[in-house]
């Protein structure tokens, strides 16, 4: 349903995104991930057709975002970060004019309003102005834009953003729901937000793919062993053969002149006191000793910090 | 097509939901119905003075004693207006943030462009239904020319269409309505003027600054005389002025 190769950003010097590749199938749900200013909204603004890439292409539903620019939005419904509502308008008019924009039969027009303002629980604020709703019916309403020409593709950039929990929880069951009648995308910073909602997970670091996968295989690989690299002055293989040989540790490799990665096996205890006792023991010269992170692994965490602060 | 009028609707029933257009529809009546009032004791005291010391000939006709001044001040009044209708129907899309639902729909830029212009068009165009009780009033009293009258309205409309134009375009180019209006002012004032100094800098290129002043070409149109040429320049300035603000709000997007 939607094809992503190659897209890549560039404001100015300034890369938002490099070189990004991606696949989606048809009734999906993919959450984009990532610290704030990773990309996620800047790619989603280019799937829309926004504005459009620096180089590579993206497509939705068979059609290029660049050439047939139309065609896409025709199929794509938008929840920008900021909802797009006319805040003088009354939510009824409001939808109207959403579904009469994107190609909505007349003789469907009332059915659709109908129908969307049902899906996002606004019956009660129907005949409402906007401006005089809450931020929660606010973002509701902007969802119910999204949807009302019934969209193959929905693109929700941070739908649940400041919504009190009770709201959080509502947004998220209805979009589970539209899952297999819809292809998902929708961004969040906030990992327990995509892991709720999404069945895939799109990884994103500054502006790069870090990881895609499903959830349970991205669990796995951060459960991986603890990577250590280890800086010495001579790397002899007798010292290297002796560090493989200690207790607990999986493999040792060798980086580059002088590097070492140290593997260990999964929940291991402190190890670092043996590994470094052992290199004095050999004379091999220790330099430097150090954790090693994978990116995914540091994007996950600076994921989790940010729910724990906020 | 259908989205032009789907757009220009919303927006011209947004003028009516907000406050702007009934201040500046009753603001515009006011004034205008001031100076009509004016204009009408002014020329009966003069027909009278004409009947009165047998001056001979017939005096100033309607259409000069009334229909030429009240159709040129209006003209002026627009000039003021314009920028207050025009200010911000992209500016105010830009600051909420609202745009995003336009440029992700299937509409084209010029689909969009068109009908914020047409939303705007149709406010001038009540306006302009309502001063005509001014004429209404004149045939029931009197015996005014229809020609006259006729290539008035065609006049201001286009005239004021090209400060829509004009609206439209600044409108496009900043989020801050304000800069938006005073831009439109100063520039439909400029435009205005542009001749005055067409005296002083030789010949061929003051012919340039005449062509190019906006009120120059409506000096036929108060006459009576409908000329091909006036109204192509001044369906030419809408259309350069739509145009460039197609140009503008694509440019954005590249940014």
């Amino acid at each position: 349903m939607i094809d992503v190769s190659g897209l890549t950003k560039l404001y100015g010097s300034r890369t938002a995104i490099e070189d990004l590749n991606f696949n989606i199938k048809s009734g999906e749900i993919v959450g984009f991930l990532g610290p704030n200013g990773a990309g996620k909204s800047t790619t989603m603004k280019i799937l829309t057709g926004f504005m459009p890439a620096s180089f590579g292409s993206a497509k939705i539903a068979g059609f290029d975002v660049f050439d047939q620019p139309i065609d896409v939005k025709r199929n794509v419904g938008y929840l920008p970060e900021t909802p797009p509502v006319y805040l003088e308008m009354v939510v009824e008019d409001y939808l109207d004019f959403a579904a009469r924009l994107h190609d909505v039969e007349k003789a469907k027009l009332k059915a659709a309003v109908s129908s969307a303002i049902e899906r996002t629980g606004l019956s009660q604020v129907r005949k409402r102005i906007i401006g005089n709703l809450s931020k929660g019916y606010r973002q509701r309403v902007g969802i119910a834009q999204a949807l009302v020409h019934d969209p193959k593709v929905l693109i929700l950039d941070e739908p649940t953003v400041g919504l009190d929990p009770v709201q959080i929880i509502e947004i998220r069951e209805l979009i589970k729901g539209l899952a297999g009648q819809h292809t998902v995308i929708l961004s969040s910073h906030i990992l327990p937000e995509v892991t709720a909602t999404c069945q895939r997970i799109i990884v994103i670091n500054k502006g790069k793919i870090v990881a895609q996968d499903t959830i349970e295989n991205l669990t796995n690989r951060i459960n991986r062993g603890v990577l250590f690299t280890m800086e010495v002055k001579d790397a002899t293989s007798s010292g290297i053969s002796a560090l493989k040989s200690l207790s607990g540790i999986k493999t040792v490799q060798i980086e580059g002149p002088g590097k070492l990665l140290i593997e260990l096996n999964p929940e291991q205890g402190e190890l670092r006191d043996i590994i470094i006792e052992a290199a004095v023991r050999e004379k091999m010269g220790v330099l430097s000793f150090g954790s090693e992170k994978l990116s995914l692994e540091e994007v996950f965490l600076q994921l989790t910090t940010q729910e724990n602060h906020s | 097509m259908k989205k032009i009028w789907t757009i220009a609707w919303k927006d011209f029933r947004t003028y009516f939901t907000s406050p702007i257009a009934y201040i500046v529809i009753a603001g515009f009546l006011i004034i205008m119905g001031w100076m009509f009032f004016f204009n009408l004791s002014h020329f009966n005291l003069q027909s009278m003075q004409y009947k009165q010391y047998g001056m001979g000939g017939k005096g100033t006709s309607i259409t000069e004693g009334i229909i030429r001044p009240l159709y040129g001040n209006m003209n002026v009044i627009f000039l003021f207006l314009v920028p207050f209708i025009t200010m911000r129907l992209f500016a105010e899309e830009k600051k909420m943030q609202t745009i995003q639902l336009l440029m992700t729909s299937p509409v084209t830029l010029g689909e969009i462009v068109l009908g914020k212009f047409l939303s705007a068009f149709l406010l001038v165009l009540t306006m302009l239904t309502l001063t005509m009780v001014y004429p209404i009033i004149l045939f029931v009293f009197g015996n005014p020319d229809l020609g006259p009258l006729f290539t008035s309205y065609l006049g201001t409309l286009l005239l004021s269409g090209c400060y829509l134009g004009m609206g439209v375009l600044f409108s496009s180019m900043t989020e801050n309505q304000i800069v938006a209006g005073a831009l439109t002012f100063a520039a439909g004032l400029f435009f205005w003027l542009i001749n005055w100094a067409s005296q002083s800098v030789g010949q061929t290129f003051g012919e340039i600054l005449d062509y190019l002043s906006l009120i120059q070409h409506y000096n036929n149109f108060s006459q009576g005389i409908l000329e091909t040429s006036d109204v192509l320049f001044y369906c030419s300035f809408i259309g350069v002025s739509l145009f460039l603000t197609h140009r503008v709000l694509d440019s954005y997007r590249w940014r």
